[in-house]
C-alpha cells in the first residue's frame, strides 16, 4: 500500500507489514486524544523510521492516492489535531 | 476507523471526492484542477523566495551583531590596557549580552535554512506531478468520453490533490514560520537603530569609544608613555590594545557596575 509523509512524499510498503504499522498508529492516537505531546512525538518519529525502512520511494512522477497518511516528522499534537479536524483545514486541492 | 494515519487518508480522499462530485462534466475538472496546481506551484515559488529573503536579513543582522560584538571585545582589551577595568567591564558585559542574541538569531537561521530546503523540494515534486497531471490530462480529454473518463480522471485527480494538500499545509508551515522570524527581524532592527547596540556607522561614537578616545587623545599616547613607564621602572610593559586574548576578561558571575566615567 501507498504511505505519504507528509513534507517528504509518497512510499509503497508491503501489505505484510500493515499489522506492526496498525499497533503504533493506535498508539499515536491514543497519544494525541490523551495530549501526551512527548508520547506522540516518540511513536510518531517511531513510526516515521519504520515507513521510511520499508517502503520503497514512488516515482516523482507518479499521481497516485495514499492509502495511509502520517503528519511531518516536526509536527505537533495540536497541528495534527487540527489536520484531522471536521473544519478540513487542509489548504490547497 | 482507527488510527491517525488511516484517518488522515480518508480526509485528504474525501476533500478530492467531494472536488469531483461538484463538476458537471468530469473534463472540466480536469481544466480547473490545472489552473489550481499552476497558482499553487506558484505560491509556492513565492514561499521559497519569502524564506530566502528573511535569511538574508538574518544573515546582515548576524554580520552587524558579530562586527558590534568583536568591537566590544576590542575596546574592553584596549580599556584594561589602559587601565580602566571599570569600562572594560561595561565593554565585556554588553559583549556578553550581545552574544545572547547572536546565538539566538543563529538557532533561527538555521530553522529558515531548514524551511528553505524543504519547500524547495515540494516545489520540485510538485512541478513533477503537475507535468504528469498535464500529459494524463490531454490523453484522458483526446480519448474518452464523459463518462468514461470518470474512473480514470478519479485516480489521477486524488493523487494530484492530495500531493497539493500535502505542499498547501508545508506552504501555510513556512509562511507562520517566516513571520514570526520578521517580527523578531524587526525588533533586531530597531535594537539596531536605537543606539542600544550602537551602529557601525561610524557616525555616532558610543560612550565607551567616547571614553577611550579622551583617555588615549584619539592615539595610544596615554598607553606608550605606561610603557615608557614600566621600562623605565623595569617592570613589565602593558600589552599593547588590540593584541592577542591572552588579557581578555571573563564577565560571567561579575556583577556590573555602573561604569565610572570621568568627567573633566
Amino acid at each position: 500500500m501507498i504511505v505519504r509523509i507528509m513534507g517528504e512524499g509518497q512510499v509503497e510498503v508491503a501489505d505484510s507489514h500493515f499489522p506492526e504499522l496498525d499497533t503504533l498508529d493506535d498508539d499515536l492516537l491514543a497519544e494525541m486524544e490523551r495530549g501526551d505531546g512527548p508520547g506522540f512525538r516518540s511513536t510518531l518519529h517511531a513510526l516515521l523510521e519504520k515507513v521510511r525502512e520499508l517502503g520503497e520511494p514512488l516515482p516523482v512522477e507518479s499521481l497516485e492516492p495514499s492509502e495511509l497518511i502520517l503528519p511531518s516528522p516536526d509536527a505537533t499534537l495540536e497541528e495534527v489535531r487540527e489536520l484531522l479536524g471536521d473544519n478540513g483545514l487542509i489548504p490547497g486541492a | 476507523m482507527s488510527g491517525v494515519m488511516k484517518r488522515m487518508g480518508m480526509i485528504f480522499r474525501a476533500k478530492a471526492n467531494k472536488a469531483l462530485d461538484r463538476a458537471e462534466d468530469p473534463r472540466e475538472t480536469l481544466d480547473y484542477s490545472y489552473q489550481k496546481q499552476l497558482e499553487l506551484l506558484q505560491k509556492v515559488r513565492r514561499g521559497v523566495a519569502d524564506v530566502a529573503t528573511s535569511r538574508k536579513r538574518l544573515e546582515l543582522q548576524l554580520n552587524q551583531l558579530q562586527g558590534q560584538s568583536s568591537k566590544l571585545e576590542d575596546q574592553g582589551r584596549k580599556a584594561l590596557a589602559l587601565g580602566r577595568e571599570d569600562l572594560a567591564r561595561e565593554a565585556l558585559s554588553r559583549r556578553a549580552a550581545l552574544q545572547q542574541q547572536v546565538t539566538d538569531l543563529e538557532t533561527q537561521h538555521q530553522t529558515l535554512q531548514g524551511e528553505e530546503e524543504k519547500l524547495t523540494l515540494a516545489a520540485q515534486r510538485l512541478q513533477a506531478k503537475v507535468d504528469a497531471f498535464r500529459t494524463k490530462k490531454e490523453t484522458i480529454k483526446a480519448t474518452y468520453t464523459a463518462a468514461q473518463a470518470q474512473t480514470r480522471i478519479a485516480e489521477s485527480f486524488s493523487g494530484i490533490s492530495e500531493e497539493m494538500s500535502d505542499v498547501g499545509v508545508a506552504i501555510q508551515r513556512a509562511e507562520d514560520k517566516t513571520a514570526q522570524l520578521q517580527a523578531r527581524a524587526g525588533a533586531i532592527d530597531e535594537l539596531l537603530a536605537s543606539g542600544a547596540l550602537d551602529d557601525q556607522s561610524g557616525l555616532a561614537k558610543d560612550d565607551i569609544q567616547a571614553e577611550l578616545d579622551r583617555l588615549s587623545g584619539g592615539t595610544d599616547v596615554e598607553l606608550e608613555l605606561q610603557r615608557m613607564k614600566a621600562e623605565l621602572a623595569g617592570g613589565p610593559a602593558p600589552q599593547q590594545a588590540i593584541e592577542g586574548g591572552e588579557r581578555r576578561q571573563d564577565t560571567s558571575g561579575q556583577q556590573q557596575g555602573t561604569p565610572r566615567f570621568d568627567k573633566q
